[in-house]
């Protein structure tokens, strides 16, 4: 560094501004203590939750930006994000129960159940990939927790996702069918983790798709494969269940494949809310009927005589959905430490 | 006194990439072979601003004056160093830089406050004051993408400005809006300061410099080469125009090879004559005065500009013209000459001036300046007070008693 040359230290001033500086100093040090911010290529992990927290009114803006921004000037307003679902199940309704029948009585709320879950995921992974490359003016020119539009993103899933729920419950009293009261308690747990998944994964995907843009396309075709990860056109019990139960995960004995197709962490919660507001045939078991038949274990199932949903107990469901939440809690905070490594670049890059 | 900002050894290294690879595939295709050439906008600078300070940043295009203040407001990291901020930063970049054209000006009031720092009961309690201050309160329930650009800044100004932070960071956002506008928002500033609020801001007009800042820092190619009193690192700024070949030169390469270019003209030490000139050091109200400044001419240089400027102790331009004004124009063969500039009157009342003089070319671009060529003060002797002597004369017509 060459030495600041004529370099004018504060005592060298005329006197009359130095009485004046120090009585700025003190009007300044009356208004009370002040945050302290540190900007630096690493930043603790604990300093940016801080700062996250601190922005907490700024993301409630966010999300109601982005919800009036999807739905400005258009007529039915957020009546679409409504109409949107109720429209996707008539489809499917007619589709599965007319023409490509699979059997499985009260299809269209076994369906909403997970579609509803399912809808809440894809919006808050779309709108949070797209996120930070989207409010490029934003970033570039204000500074604030970037992480922060990622959550908004999700946020504002969990808004629309509330939207659909009404449309459910017009559809369970439409069809009047009664979900199963004394587990409703299993629907915040599956939320939560759900929820915490999809954070996880749309500061991550914001973060990797300012140096990626493609990141997005990638995204959308891969949330269309694996929708059918989950189980939401198809019966758990016949087509997963038996299949998958038989056959060992890398031939390890004692395992089965069926731990793989949990592995998803949008099963767990998709299952619950099956269970709470599906809840047909409950408490029927859906373990199949097995035959050995010439050397081959053969196993027949029927959706409406074996039930469709599986037959895990209460506990079970609790076990799962915590599971997937804890694991997201941590993806979460490896998402957010990587996001840190990737944002110093965001304003260069986009 | 507290520090408000410490920038510790703040160095920015930027990649400029010939060709910037952004998709999979492409990353793919180019598999580690994306040339690009480093670049340091910023190396190692280190200053720390006292709270109720008001800084300001000077340097040519390129100096790194940005990217400074992106860092200090968090919106880029360094990448070596640190930015120590004690309080609540408001960084004015880009005026409505968070506005949504989709939305209300109202709700983007809101959400813009919000990005700046503000709760939701603070802006509810000043909203009527932002909109005021805007003079947008029959526009403010319309959708922003249907505001002029004057309205846009206006709102945007107006939002940042009511957010009343700790710290306020401007990038050359003061000349918004029609001098009605301009007028009230150097007056919030002035507020600012007298708040005890500390403010850094970029400029390129020296003046509002003068006029506004404690101290300036001056930037060249990413280095802090002054820091210190406004006027001191003015000089500083100037002298460095000077010698990487002038004002506005916006490449500013031209001094990067080697030692600073010489300057064609270089302008001598001025001197003052007025009517009292050896008996009384000050001159009386209306009195003639001549500016004489001798130059050399190092190479021939057609159309050359003479340009002379008198300010006030707080740095307020007073007057300022150039021979170009007066339709003189001279090509300089090589050698010495002088110029004088005759004031026939000099109607000022009382105070301390200085005397600015530049030289440059048709272009504008300054040969040689000397910030403070030559000084002269006014003694008024009547009882007359402000700053000009305007001409008065006063009759009274007495009441006819009827």
């Amino acid at each position: 560094m060459s030495e600041p040359a004529g370099s004018v230290g504060i005592a060298e001033r005329p006197a009359g501004a130095l009485l004046e500086l120090e009585a700025r100093a003190e009007r300044a040090a009356a208004r009370g203590p002040k945050p302290t911010r540190v900007v630096a290529a690493r930043v603790s992990l604990r300093l940016r939750l801080l700062e996250l927290w601190r922005s907490r009114e700024l993301f409630a803006f966010l999300v109601r930006k982005e919800i009036k921004v999807k739905y400005k000037n258009s007529f039915l307003g957020f009546l679409w994000s409504m109409l949107n679902p109720a429209l996707t199940l008539t489809v499917f309704y007619v589709i599965f129960t007319f023409f490509l029948p699979n059997g499985i009585p009260h299809f269209v709320i076994y369906m909403f159940a997970a579609v509803l879950l399912w809808n809440l995921f894809q919006n808050s992974i779309m709108a949070g990939t797209a996120s930070i490359t989207g409010n490029a003016g934003l970033v570039r020119k204000v500074s604030f927790p970037r992480e922060i539009l990622a959550l908004a993103s999700v946020g504002a899933g969990v808004v629309f996702f509330v939207f659909q729920f009404v449309v459910m419950l017009l559809f369970l009293l439409g069809f009047w069918h009664r979900p199963d009261w004394p587990v409703l308690w299993l629907v915040p747990l599956a939320l939560i983790a759900i929820i915490a998944f999809a954070a996880a994964l749309a500061v991550f995907l914001s973060a990797a798709n300012v140096y990626l843009r493609d990141t997005q396309h990638l995204v959308e075709v891969i949330l269309l494969a694996w929708f059918w990860a989950v189980p939401g056109i198809y019966a758990f019990s016949g087509a997963v269940h038996n299949k998958l139960y038989r056959h060992r995960l890398l031939g390890i004995p004692g395992t089965h494949l069926l731990w793989l197709y949990f592995a998803n962490p949008i099963v767990a919660p998709v299952m619950t809310f099956q269970r709470v507001f599906y809840n047909v045939n409950h408490p029927i078991s859906t373990l199949p009927t097995c035959v050995a038949r010439a050397g081959r274990i053969v196993c027949a199932h029927d959706p409406v005589k074996d039930g469709v949903l599986a037959h895990y107990s209460t506990l079970w469901y609790v076990g799962a959905d915590l599971t997937v939440f804890g694991v997201s809690m941590v993806l979460l905070l490896g998402a957010m430490v990587l996001f840190a490594r990737l944002e110093g670049n965001f304003a260069e890059e986009l | 006194m507290n520090t408000a900002v410490d920038v510790v050894d703040v160095s920015k290294r930027f990649r400029l990439y010939h060709e910037k690879y952004t998709s999979l595939k492409e990353r793919v295709l180019h598999a580690g072979r994306n040339p690009f050439e480093e670049f340091w906008a910023l190396r190692d600078v280190t200053f720390s601003v006292i709270e109720g300070e008001t800084v300001g940043i000077v340097g040519r295009n390129g100096s790194g004056k940005s990217t400074l203040l992106k860092c200090i407001s968090g919106i880029l990291q360094p990448t070596k160093g640190k930015v120590v901020v004690r309080g609540q930063l408001a960084a004015l970049l880009e005026l409505g830089a968070g506005f949504q054209p989709e939305l209300t000006g109202r709700e983007n009031v809101f959400l813009n406050a919000s990005l700046l720092g503000l709760s939701t009961r603070e802006v509810e309690r000043r909203y009527d004051d932002i909109v005021a201050f805007a003079e947008l309160e029959h526009f403010i329930d319309n959708q922003v993408k249907y505001y002029s650009s004057g309205m846009y800044m206006r709102l945007g100004f107006a939002v940042a400005v009511n957010v009343e932070p700790d710290i306020l960071v401007i990038d050359e956002v003061l000349a918004v809006g029609d001098e009605d506008f301009q007028r009230k928002c150097m007056g919030r500033i002035r507020q600012f300061q007298d708040d005890g609020r500390t403010i850094l801001f970029v400029t390129h007009a020296a003046d509002q410099v003068r006029q506004i800042c404690d101290r300036a820092v001056v930037l060249d190619s990413g280095d802090m080469v002054a820091m210190g009193g406004a006027g001191e690192a003015l000089h500083h700024y100037h002298e460095r125009l000077v010698a990487a070949g002038g004002v506005g030169d916006p490449a500013g390469n031209d001094g990067a090879e080697g030692a600073p270019r010489l300057r064609r003209i270089r302008l001598g030490e001025a001197s003052l004559e007025h009517p009292g000139t050896g008996s009384r050091g000050y001159l009386l109200p209306g009195e003639s005065l001549s500016v004489q400044v001798p130059f050399e001419a190092l190479e021939k240089t057609p159309d050359v500009v003479f340009g002379i400027a008198i300010r006030d102790q707080q740095g307020n331009l007073i007057y300022r013209s150039d021979t170009a004004e007066l339709d003189q124009t001279f090509d300089a063969p090589v050698g010495v000459g002088r110029v004088d500039f005759t004031f026939d009157t000099v109607p000022l009342l009382e105070g301390s001036y200085d005397v600015g003089i530049v030289v440059s070319d048709r272009t504008g671009v300054a040969i040689d300046i000397q910030d403070r060529a030559a000084h002269f003060d006014v003694m008024n002797p009547g009882r007359t007070k402000g700053t000009v002597a305007l001409g008065l004369r006063a009759e009274i017509r007495p009441p006819i008693l009827g």
